[in-house]
């Protein structure tokens, strides 16, 4: 199970399983951590005179602002859904959604609205689900809708966009609609078969064992992502010239097609994605909701997530359904609001 | 990663953003509302850190203690938090100035459709305003509002060929959407201001226009009284 949630990372294998791991010497993280801060400080001057040039400190202020502007809400979204993984036991969902999946399904898109999660960590929560007997559906429709919707997306969003609310509406509208229709459609076209049922882990340390691992584990883990996503608004910002920019920017299809694409590529937290967005400043109202909307529901890292937790079968037939109804809800709700 | 490297980068993380908080530097990066997030984001992941060091001190000697559960695999993506922490301490850039200001075009646009431009304050002399105020009212209220008056601006130097304007960078959620706006200087400027100068000008309304090459938008002047030199603001965003 954990060789196929690693995904990508192959060099992983050899730490899973329930065996424990096969002692390795050379290099610990610890080890190259402590290397690598030597040589940043003893390399100082010299760092400091290759990243002096007016081009790079460009890019870096801009690097720096997109990190410091979304960490906090990085760490508020990280903080609430450990809390919930691990404070509100899995039960409590199964009592709360209806039986019939027509009702369940727009329920639990809705109760995403409520309960802040991350995508990494609304990835696990839906396998919690599934195996607790919620249907599969709903489970679907609340792993998409959570990360998209939730409070801490809302009031980020309205930050990032200050003083055109209109784009808060047309972004909970387009991610709500957009993963109603998955759930449905699921339920009238998804197999069972398709699915490959996660096991459960359970916590045996206790709760706030388990509520710090999972803040370190999901913060560390968005972070990083994060961290890609800024650099590469930094440098669209700072290296691309405003002149090519505008000619992706200014052709309406184009510049919603490039930033959903941008959207899946750069894998940003739904967390901080609007302050990414709204800093592209270049695209579209509509093209920047399309990154908004579209890549809380499909990106590189979540592919990888959905294909280790139900399958590469699931996987497969997912990532295009959802990337489709997603941009087709973001067009629709640009058109309607924007 | 480890945990208990990932404890190391959390801390640095952490202590590097109430650094910033600390010196003021964050001004650079964002707006003064934004001390609020960044404050108590930096304390949660120096205590997560701190939380994190003791679990992994406690646990430390049990085999296979650091491989729970899917942990190690996932968290390689983890080492990229230092390029921000790197970006905080080391680089530690200043606010974006002249060199992204000339490159990029004014943001005047972004103003089009304000509607209500309140006569200005009669106790006041000059009217402090800023760049974008001034712009604005002089671009799209031709100028009604400003005549007669003496106005008070700062911003720093740019060069536009060899052209100085004065310019200020308008930021509407972080540094990474900051956009100049500038304003161009009609009658005797001093000699030999570096680009990056800051400067307060005072000087009257000019119905004279200009346009920013890079994007075509107008570019408004004002007719110079005096210029003198100041040091840059805590604040160099509007």
């Amino acid at each position: 199970m954990s060789r196929d949630l690693a995904g990508s990372e192959a060099a992983s294998t050899d730490a899973a399983g329930p065996a424990p791991p096969p002692r390795r010497r050379g290099l610990t993280s610890v080890e190259a951590l402590a290397l690598l801060l030597v040589f940043g400080l003893t390399a100082r001057p010299g760092l400091a005179e290759l990243l002096g040039g007016e081009l790079s400190q460009a890019w870096a202020a801009r690097f720096v602002a997109v990190a410091v502007q979304a960490i906090p809400f990085l760490v508020a979204g990280t903080l609430l859904s450990a809390a919930i993984a691990s404070f509100v036991p899995a039960s409590w969902f199964t009592r709360a959604v209806p039986k019939r999946t027509a009702i369940a399904v727009p329920v639990a898109g809705l109760s995403g609205a409520v309960l802040p999660g991350c995508e990494c960590a609304s990835v696990p929560v839906a396998g919690a689900l599934v195996k607790r007997g919620v249907a599969p559906a709903a489970a679907f429709t609340f792993m998409l809708a959570s990360p998209a919707i939730n409070p801490v997306v809302i009031v980020s969003t309205f930050v990032a966009f200050s003083g055109q609310p209109e784009m808060v509406a047309a972004r909970f509208c387009a991610s709500l609609g957009a993963a109603i229709a998955i759930g449905w459609l699921w339920a009238k076209l998804g197999r069972s078969e398709w699915l490959r049922l996660p096991a459960h882990r359970d916590h045996e340390d206790g709760k706030w064992a388990a509520f710090w691992s999972s803040l370190r584990g999901d913060f560390v883990q968005a972070g990083g992502y994060l961290v890609i996503g800024a650099a590469i608004a930094a440098t669209l910002n700072t290296l691309v010239p405003e002149r090519w920019l505008a000619v992706v920017a200014e052709n309406p299809v184009l510049g919603v097609l490039a930033l959903a694409a941008l959207a899946v590529l750069v894998s940003i937290c739904s967390e901080s994605d609007a302050f990414v967005a709204a800093s592209l400043t270049a695209f579209s109202p509509t093209a920047q909701l399309a990154f908004m909307v579209v890549g809380p529901f499909v990106d590189i890292k979540l592919i990888a997530m959905h294909a280790g937790t139900f399958g590469r079968g699931f996987a497969l037939r997912f990532t295009p359904a959802v990337f489709c109804v997603a941009l087709l809800a973001a067009v629709v709700m640009g058109a309607v609001w924007l | 990663m480890r945990r208990d490297a990932q404890a190391v980068i959390l801390l640095l993380l952490g202590g590097g953003m109430i650094r910033l908080i600390v010196t003021g530097e964050y001004l650079n990066y964002v707006k003064p509302y934004a001390f609020w997030l960044v404050l108590p984001a930096g304390i949660i992941l120096v205590v997560t850190a701190v939380v994190t060091a003791w679990m992994a001190w406690r646990d430390r000697g049990e085999p296979g203690a650091d491989a729970h559960g899917h942990d190690q695999g996932r968290s390689k993506v983890a080492w990229l938090l230092l390029a921000p922490v790197v970006g905080m301490l080391l680089v530690a850039p200043d606010a974006l100035g002249s060199y992204e200001a000339e490159r990029t075009g004014t943001a005047l646009g972004a103003e089009e459709n304000r509607s209500t431009y309140p006569e200005l304050p009669d106790d006041v002399d000059p009217v402090p305003l800023t760049l974008m105020d001034y712009a604005a009212r002089a671009v799209f209220d031709d100028g009604i509002t400003l005549e007669d008056r003496r106005i008070q601006l700062r911003g720093f130097i740019l060069y536009d060929g060899d052209e100085p304007q004065l310019a200020r960078m308008v930021v509407a959620c972080c540094a990474a959407d900051a956009r100049p706006v500038k304003i161009g200087f009609e009658g005797d400027v001093p000699e030999g201001l570096e680009p990056d100068q800051w400067v307060e000008v005072v000087g009257v309304y000019t119905p004279r226009e200009g346009r920013d090459e890079i994007n075509g938008e107008l570019v408004p002047y004002i007719e110079v009284e005096s210029v003198t030199k100041i040091e840059s603001p805590d604040n160099e965003y509007q």
